[in-house]
């Protein structure tokens, strides 16, 4: 399939085995499809943290953040992974369907005192997930590396070129993904599955990637977020520093705080075997609908079917039952708690 | 390479059709279908006695990542559903011609068969 302009499969071995393998051993993701942008110099950790809603401030050298891109209402226009990779130096990581609207956003606020580059071209990339994923980085760097800590980032230089390696995903797995040149990126793909294969890994495509992160309520840009939703609704506010001096829609958020959100992005699970739920039924409570699912799924780690909604603030609560309309039948789901895949 | 029985009638839309004895036919998905769909992890079967017509749907069969309407090759009425599917529809993907059937009819008019598929014609519209 087509995603953001590169070729990639939905499957390799079936979304269902990749999922388990990714639970159960280690699988890789080609994720070369997202956009890398670089800021740097003098000005870009304060550009960097009037244009996104967490606070750069936070990160030593090495670490990064989730965080977002909002529109002056406060509104999401992409949720993305913010890496300080030096003193003055950030990396992000931003969806792939989004590379040129973030990049035309971010360019038209630029300051004096910041170099901004788009090198989503430039880097190719792969993630590395599960249980087992740290014997591949083992096997892959030959011991002459140690893999980073949660959430923390290493520049390795390859004759002079760039290859980050971060402990970070998606999936809700131990794990790690690269960004490197993209002309090393069938040799680097072979070399990961030739070193994995010990410990079982399988390459895995975007089916399993839905699937996993739908478990852990990691959201999904264009699904679950949109520039009409705020993380507030989201239920991500502990992504968001409203102690910021000023960033771009705070104004709306913290008005949006005063007054109370109106729904709130809630995981649910369907009580018994059911159609799995999808993206756009209807949910119906009291015989009115009052919301549509942003994302469903069968969930393999469950095996039942499992969703998220923005649900009216008044039914927004753990255990409140609620109906999901699938062909016109009625199914009965309750309100659960995130993740909803929890770790043996 | 797709498994294509002999002995069968195939639909354009990928369903296949055995004539049993007494006016009756027994329905599925082809093994080309069952791959292209991957891991079926719901079917949705019509109720008993439902009147169906050819090239009308009449069932549903779910992966992991879509829903996809399942057309009934020949007219008739709905005289047994497989009991097996709503606990393991994964048998539309491991056996789709034996354990994976998706149910019987009583056929309306046993004519309409001929208009359906041979093995032959179905595997060269497959290449």
């Amino acid at each position: 399939m087509g995603f953001g302009g590169w070729e990639m499969p939905i499957q390799y071995s079936g979304i269902i085995d990749e999922h388990q393998a990714v639970r159960n051993a280690v699988g890789v993701f080609d994720i070369s499809h997202m956009g890398q942008f670089i800021a740097s110099g003098s000005g870009a950790k304060d550009w960097l943290n009037y244009l996104l809603a967490n606070n750069v401030e936070r990160l030593d050298v090495g670490e990064c953040q989730y965080t977002f891109l909002l529109n002056q209402n406060g509104g999401v226009i992409d949720d993305l992974i913010v890496y300080r990779t030096g003193e003055e130096k950030f990396l992000l990581v931003v969806n792939a369907a989004l590379i040129e609207k973030d990049f035309e956003w971010m360019q038209a606020h630029l300051r004096e005192g910041v170099h901004f580059e788009n090198r989503s071209d430039h880097f190719a990339g792969l993630a590395v997930q599960g249980p087992l994923a740290r014997k591949v980085f083992e096997a892959f760097f030959g011991g002459k590396y140690s893999i980073p800590s949660h959430n923390e980032i290493m520049e390795i230089k390859v004759d002079g070129e760039s290859f980050f390696v971060a402990r970070t995903g998606y999936t809700g797995e131990d794990g790690f993904e690269m960004f490197f040149p993209a002309v090393h990126a069938a040799r680097v793909w072979n070399d990961i599955l030739e070193k994995g294969a010990q410990h079982g890994i399988k390459p895995c495509g975007l089916g399993a990637r839905d699937t996993l992160r739908l478990e852990m309520c990691y959201p999904l840009n264009g699904s679950d977020l949109s520039p009409e939703r705020t993380p507030l609704e989201a239920g991500l506010s502990i992504f968001v520093d409203l102690q910021k001096a000023e960033f771009i829609g705070k104004d709306a958020l913290v008005k949006q705080r005063t007054e109370g959100v109106k729904h709130r992005l809630v995981p649910f699970k369907m009580k018994d075997k059911s159609p799995p739920p999808r993206a756009h039924y209807a949910i119906q409570k009291n015989g009115g609908k009052i919301a549509e699912i942003t994302s469903g799924s069968l969930s393999p780690s469950l095996n039942i079917g499992i969703g998220m909604a923005y649900i009216p603030t008044e039914f927004a609560r753990i255990n409140e039952e609620i109906e999901v309309d699938i062909r016109g039948k009625l199914f009965a789901a309750t309100i659960e708690k995130k993740p909803l895949h929890k770790k043996q | 390479m797709s498994n294509v029985p002999a002995d069968l009638k195939y639909a354009e839309t990928h369903e296949w059709v055995r004539i049993e004895e007494n006016g009756t036919a027994r329905v599925g998905i082809t093994d080309h279908a069952q791959a292209e769909l991957t891991d079926i992890v719901f079917v949705e079967l019509p109720a008993m006695d439902a009147v169906v017509q050819a090239g009308h749907p009449i069932a549903v069969v779910e992966s992991v990542k879509a829903a996809s309407d399942i057309y009934s090759p020949i007219s008739g009425t709905v005289i047994e559903i497989n009991p097996a599917l709503a606990s393991n529809p994964a048998l539309v993907n491991t056996d789709p011609y034996g354990e994976g059937w998706l149910y019987r009819l009583a056929v309306a008019n046993p004519a309409e068969a001929e208009t359906l598929k041979s093995p032959a014609d179905y595997e060269a519209g497959l290449a």
